[in-house]
């Protein structure tokens, strides 16, 4: 990983002397690099240049991921060189930057095109929102709160296809005694971390989750409910022996093989499947909320407007969110990105079967608000240090995990 | 020569003295002012941008009850003593086979050197593929038909640290060599002789005159194995990422994870004025013993 920290090291400095060469040039800073997110990002910029104002994207990819791209932009932003425009997810990574005024308040133009309006749920827009003023524009949403089941797997051992988390759990040692290993997980820190999550969801409900992580209940998080989690959460671990892998789309192609019967996983996973030529329903199965809780969690990616002293392109940044806050952008965007549009208004007909279904749970309003907008990257990292910790080691016992991460909580910040 | 008084030393070389000042103030300035303002930094709450409010000691009790410091402190620990020992030992062992005024002398300084030119994190990925048990060592050697062989030190959480160790030394023990054979050869052919004529084995000779001679040499190596250690990051990076689980952190990746990732400036400068502190204690002695020694003489 941290390879690749230096070859998006060298190209960001290569990216930088080509800014400024025309005025309505602007520089946009993302960390998609993958295929489908390439050619996602390539609809925005598409619509960019022929928005008839003249302006030109300047593409400004960082290889890596998240977690490789943020320093560089913030150090970036923070170092008085901005870009025109950054990708962020939701949520409080870009907080600090807006409190010290780096960023460019976007109200006026939320606003005059009615976005409250349009996002079906005005909760969505809160994560871009501080006191009151909209700092960015929110591009798709991403939940994190699917369980991926290969059906094969199920149906040639003679088992049926588990709806939900519980019979996923009672039909493990089947599978393990076929040699195949319940629960596919990579050993990154965020996999864990966001499953731990995802489990809470659908395992203690929302309310709880919103406790422990909005409210920063202790008490809660050192409680029952929460003690049952962690005894779900020691159980999976069990599951997910022998998948000794680094990467998440390593461990969803040991679901797509059959290798491993299931992985708690992201949206982004179905691209996966879908590259590997498997059909939603036929070859494999999503359950959002582990189907014991539907539910989609609001993750997702927002662009922020650094502020500039050049006028042209102060202008072109109004003219790049309200682009890609369009109808025709979300639909070609999320599309190829294979998210979820951030708009209710529009139509995405050529959606798959699991797309649907979280676009049906987000307009029946069956949504949570994503870890990533509630707490601060710096109790994100406590928390990923202790999931990886938990999840790799059989000797942390659930009591004692527990106990660390109600101390984490009390001290968020 | 003696009635001349004694030039002012101030004023000796002053050539060289006024080049060497912007070195000084860079020097003071980037380095000693930029160490102060991280130390003083790590006393407040700063979080994305440095801000001063001031919290005390706080980020310092947080660090010491992080049990990913803790991890990290003592990988370090062992990555530093074993480090240390091996390259020593290994070095001056492979430079003084060297010496033995063998063939082909410059291609065996050569391979054995090679390692050095590669980066850490070449280093590391190549060792990544060799310990990996599916692909490298442990798979060749079953392959062989010792079926049972297990070795996969990367992914077995109490020795992990020591499949890092062999990368390591694997990469720096080269360079230790050379060192050592440039050591051995300023020693005087004379010595050598003497010894031989009095009658000392060559062990002996080795161990209670060659080495003592060599200190100077001695004390360069152990200046830079002991920065190399104080620095691991990328190597671990490369091989592990701190895995399995945390079971391979050290103290470079946590001020890194925390200051850039973490966001949280405080937290990150906390750790690394640990590390400038715990050299500290390493090398104040150490200078006291070589440089108030001299005094006396």
């Amino acid at each position: 990983m941290r390879l690749r920290t230096m070859i998006a090291a060298l190209a960001a400095s290569a990216v930088l002397p080509i800014t400024g060469a025309q005025a309505t040039d602007l520089e946009v800073t993302h960390w998609w690099t993958s295929g489908g997110e390439a050619a996602a990002v390539a609809e925005f910029a598409k619509a960019f240049d022929n928005d008839g104002a003249g302006d030109h994207w300047v593409d400004g990819a960082i290889a890596g991921s998240g977690g490789v791209a943020r320093p560089i932009m913030i150090s970036r932003i923070t170092g008085g060189d901005p870009m025109g425009a950054t990708q962020f997810n939701h949520g409080r990574q870009a907080e600090e930057l807006v409190q010290a005024g780096l960023m460019r308040d976007l109200t006026d133009l939320a606003d005059k095109e009615g976005w409250r309006d349009a996002i079906g749920d005005p909760k969505l827009l809160d994560s871009c929102t501080l006191d009151g003023k909209v700092y960015c524009v929110p591009v798709n949403i991403h939940s994190w709160q699917w369980l991926w089941l290969n059906r094969h797997v199920y149906e040639d051992n003679g088992l049926a296809v588990p709806t939900n988390w519980e019979e996923f759990v009672s039909t493990a040692p089947a599978l393990r005694e076929k040699g195949i290993i319940p629960l596919a997980m990579g050993n990154q820190p965020w996999q864990s971390s966001g499953a731990f999550n995802v489990m809470a969801i659908a395992l203690t409900g929302v309310d709880n989750f919103l406790a422990v992580n909005r409210d920063k209940d202790a008490e809660v998080a050192a409680g029952p409910a929460y003690a049952r989690l962690f005894k779900a959460a020691a159980d999976a671990r069990d599951l997910r022996q022998g998948s000794n892998v680094q990467d998440w789309n390593q461990a969803t192609s040991m679901v797509i093989t059959g290798k491993a019967a299931g992985q708690i996983m992201g949206d982004w996973a179905q691209g996966e499947f879908a590259v590997a030529g498997k059909v939603a329903g036929v070859d494999y199965d999503c359950l959002p909320g582990l189907g014991t809780n539907p539910i989609v969690s609001t993750d997702g990616d927002a662009f922020y407007f650094p502020k500039l002293d050049d006028p042209d392109k102060s202008a072109a940044q109004l003219r790049l969110a309200s682009v890609m806050f369009s109808k025709e952008a979300q639909v070609a965007f999320n599309l190829k990105k294979g998210s979820m549009p951030i708009r209710t208004d529009v139509d995405l007909a050529q959606a798959n079967a699991c797309m649907k279904k979280g676009i049906a749970l987000l307009k029946e309003g069956k949504i949570a608000p994503s870890t990533n907008q509630l707490l601060s990257p710096d109790t994100s990292g406590q928390i990923e240090d202790l999931m990886t910790e938990f999840w790799s080691s059989d000797s942390m016992s659930a009591e004692d995990a527990q106990k660390r991460y109600a101390e984490i909580i009390a001290n968020a910040d | 020569m003696a009635q001349y008084p004694r030039p002012v030393q101030l004023f000796r070389n002053l050539n060289a003295k006024i080049a060497a000042i912007p070195m000084i103030v860079t020097a003071v300035v980037i380095f000693a002012g930029g160490t102060i303002w991280t130390v003083v930094y790590s006393f407040t709450n700063s979080k994305l941008l440095p801000r001063v409010k001031w919290v005390g000691l706080d980020q310092y009790e947080r660090l010491w009850s992080t049990s990913r410091w803790l991890i990290s402190i003592e990988n370090l620990m062992i990555y530093g003593v074993c480090s240390l020992i091996f390259s020593l030992v290994i070095g001056f062992m492979l430079a003084a086979l060297l010496d033995q005024k063998i063939r082909f002398e410059n291609t065996f300084r050569s391979i054995f050197l090679f390692p050095f030119a590669l980066s850490f994190i070449v280093t590391g990925l190549v060792w990544q593929w060799i310990l990996n048990p599916d692909f490298g060592v442990q798979s060749v050697i079953r392959e062989l038909g010792w079926e049972s062989f297990s070795f996969d030190p990367l992914y077995n959480p109490n020795i992990v640290i020591y499949g890092i160790l062999i990368a390591g030394l694997w990469q720096g023990t080269g360079l230790i060599m050379c060192l050592m054979l440039a050591g051995l050869r300023g020693i005087d052919e004379d010595v050598w002789k003497a010894a031989r004529v009095d009658g000392i084995p060559v062990w002996k000779t080795y161990l209670f005159i060659i080495i003592p001679m060599m200190r100077p040499v001695f004390i360069t190596t152990l200046v830079i194995i002991a920065s190399g250690i104080v620095r691991v990051y990328d190597l671990v990076v490369a091989q592990t990422s701190g895995g399995p689980g945390i079971a391979s952190e050290v103290p470079a990746k946590y001020v890194y994870d925390k200051m850039f990732l973490g966001q949280n400036l405080a937290q990150g400068f906390a750790g690394s004025t640990m590390m400038l502190l715990s050299v500290l204690i390493v090398l104040i002695p150490w200078a006291y013993l070589e440089f108030g020694g001299k005094k006396r003489v």
